[in-house]
């Protein structure tokens, strides 16, 4: 036995990775050209790259710049967005439930948003800043009432679990109480959609995934030996609370920002990771692919809800009958495996 | 490796919240030998192990690593002079050994810095020095309990420490693989100096390994030193509350404990040989 074996195995695991990441890379850049090109008027391939290179192109010009470019753009950037925070959580909790949308911390970026619609009657830019600090707030007020030395994974989604109940029933009392006119604004909280996607949204989202993405990059070696246990990961010279802080701050703000740009699009956040890690293997950081399986994800649920099912449907009610069953099929595995959470 | 750093602790009190475990405890870990802590539960050796290896801050009182303060050196200075392994540690789901084994090197590595030759040197020679090479390619999760801890081990021996401390690294093992755990450690200290302390529950065990014998009750020293001076009746009805017999190990001239307990004690030879 020598080096090179050790060498030959690690090379297989990173070969499978490579080949992985390269599909999915294709798959993401295949179906957004798709979601340039179909809609009510078909326009080829070589119309929408023209269009993107910046040319004039009659009709396409506005119709893909102008309407499907920004929708497709918010579709990509909210889908990593929501799967880096997700795939985060569930890293640093060790537990595929802890996604922030179990854990509500989207529920408090939507109950803040349709407060600010139905009641306060506010909207545009101030709603979303809301749902920012709102979210951010509501990670807050999770994190420091499951705080007892140091944070434990369970606890942690029970509270979170509790408190997404909560918020929940606090939208349905707004939306019982709301005027007619302010519920289709109101719906988009709930549901997650790319309707009406513009490209202030796509700049602004674009910058926050642009900043917390790099700041959770910088951590992610961190990160990996956090699934170590905090023992393990602070003998190895992990400064444990100081890194978990980093990291929640970064996955906060994007599922905050992605909220605040196309609502809480439905169990993007919680299946992206688990997607990736059965395509990747064990090997190496789970935060670009699952950033990419996210991006597929909206990009697919919005073209199969708009196109593909007869009627239009907001792409969260498309990746919530996705998540749902696999959400179930988690509970179910923890309850045979007699393992607590 | 050579085996030139000191460690001791100075007035050393540790509490969770209000309740104090080890209270103004002195004690001095000898350079390049064996030494096991032993203690009846609760009594402070596995808090006593994680503020030694800097998993907790003392409320008073310091850990002295070379003649400076354990917590205020840099923590990535300190992972690559001092290893743990604690009690219980998580193995990602699938986890490959040889990447488990890799993430040992952490300390060694700069921020962005790739996957060097001396890492992949330092990931061979520990699994060579736990037997482990042919699983290199398995997955943790897949493996033996014994396998496992050998693993584990190879992870705290790739981040080349010249102090390794170990948890209790013996619990959830079957006796024979207590024991190749114990002399793979033994093997370690005399091949390579490297200094070694650990938490055991087996009295018999500590004994047998230990150069350095320490026993702490209610979050203080009653005593250390060889295990010849340190196990005697007197400390076991101290330390553990329990009556006992104290022998001599006949394979390795240690001393060794039978406990007496109420029942099963013969009418005619029950005298403790003294």
């Amino acid at each position: 036995m020598s080096v090179d074996v050790l060498a030959a195995g690690r090379a297989r695991r990173a070969l499978r990775r490579r080949g992985a990441l390269t599909t999915l890379a294709v798959l993401v850049l295949g179906t957004f050209l798709v979601t340039l090109m179909v809609g009510q008027t078909f326009y080829p391939p070589l119309d929408v790259l023209r269009v993107i290179a910046g040319e004039t192109v009659p009709g396409a010009s506005f119709t893909v710049g102008e309407l499907r470019l920004p929708r497709a753009m918010l579709a990509v950037l909210a889908g990593a967005a929501f799967a880096l925070g997700g795939v985060t959580f569930q890293t640093m909790l060790r537990n595929p439930l802890a996604s922030p949308d179990i854990i509500g911390i989207t529920h408090g970026a939507s109950a803040a948003a349709v407060f600010g619609i139905t009641v306060l009657s506010v909207s545009g830019a101030l709603i979303s800043f809301v749902a920012v600090v709102a979210a951010l707030a509501t990670a807050m007020l999770i994190y420091v009432l499951s705080f007892k030395d140091g944070v434990v994974g369970t606890r942690l989604i029970l509270i979170g679990i509790g408190i997404a109940a909560m918020l929940q029933s606090v939208v349905s009392y707004l939306l019982v109480r709301a005027a007619t006119w302010d519920l289709p604004a109101a719906m988009r909280w709930i549901t997650g959609s790319l309707n009406g996607a513009t490209w202030s949204e796509v700049v602004t989202l674009l910058a926050a995934v642009i900043a917390f993405g790099v700041l959770l990059l910088s951590q992610s070696r961190r990160l990996d030996l956090l699934q170590l246990g905090d023992d393990t990961a602070s003998a190895l010279g992990v400064r444990v609370e100081r890194t978990r802080v980093l990291v929640i701050i970064a996955a906060v703000g994007l599922i905050a920002f992605a909220t605040a740009a196309a609502g809480p699009i439905a169990f993007v956040a919680f299946l992206s990771g688990p997607i990736a890690a059965r395509l990747v293997g064990p090997t190496g950081s789970l935060l670009v692919p699952a950033a990419l399986v996210g991006a597929l994800l909206v990009l697919v649920a919005d073209l199969a809800g708009q196109f593909a099912l007869g009627a239009r449907y907001p792409v969260g009610v498309v990746t919530g009958v996705l998540g749902a069953p696999y959400l179930v099929y988690l509970l179910i595995r923890t309850n045979r495996a007699g393992g607590s959470l | 490796m050579t085996a030139t750093h000191s460690l001791h602790t100075e007035q050393l009190s540790l509490a969770y919240g209000d309740r104090t475990v080890v209270d103004h405890l002195d004690l001095t870990i000898p350079t390049g030998k064996i030494t096991t802590i032993v203690g009846a539960n609760a009594c402070g050796k596995s808090t006593l192990l994680r503020a030694m290896s800097r998993l907790m801050a003392p409320s008073s009182g310091q850990v002295v690593l070379d003649g400076k303060d354990l917590h205020r050196l840099p923590t990535k200075e300190v992972a690559r002079t001092l290893g743990l392994l604690p009690q219980s540690p998580i193995a990602p789901e699938g986890i490959a050994v040889a990447d488990l084994v890799g993430r040992g090197r952490h300390p060694h590595q700069k921020v962005f810095a790739r996957w060097s030759a001396e890492d992949e040197a330092a990931v061979l020679a520990a699994l060579e020095a736990t037997d482990t090479v042919a699983l290199a390619d398995r997955a943790v999760d897949e493996l033996s309990g014994g396998q496992r801890q050998r693993v584990w081990i190879a992870m705290a021996l790739a981040q080349q420490t010249d102090l390794l401390f170990l948890d209790e690294p013996t619990t959830f093992l079957d006796v024979s693989h207590q024991v190749e755990v114990l002399d793979l450690l033994t093997d370690l200290n005399r091949e390579r100096g490297t200094t070694i302390v650990m938490v055991l529950h087996d009295l018999n065990l500590a004994a047998r390994y230990a150069d350095h014998l320490i026993a702490v009750a209610a979050g203080r020293l009653h005593a250390a030193g060889d295990p010849v001076n340190v196990l005697t009746e007197a400390t076991v009805r101290d330390v553990f509350g329990l009556e006992s017999q104290i022998m001599v190990d006949p394979t390795s001239g240690k001393p060794m404990m039978l406990p007496i307990g109420r029942h099963h004690a013969r009418a005619s030879d029950t005298a403790p040989v003294s």
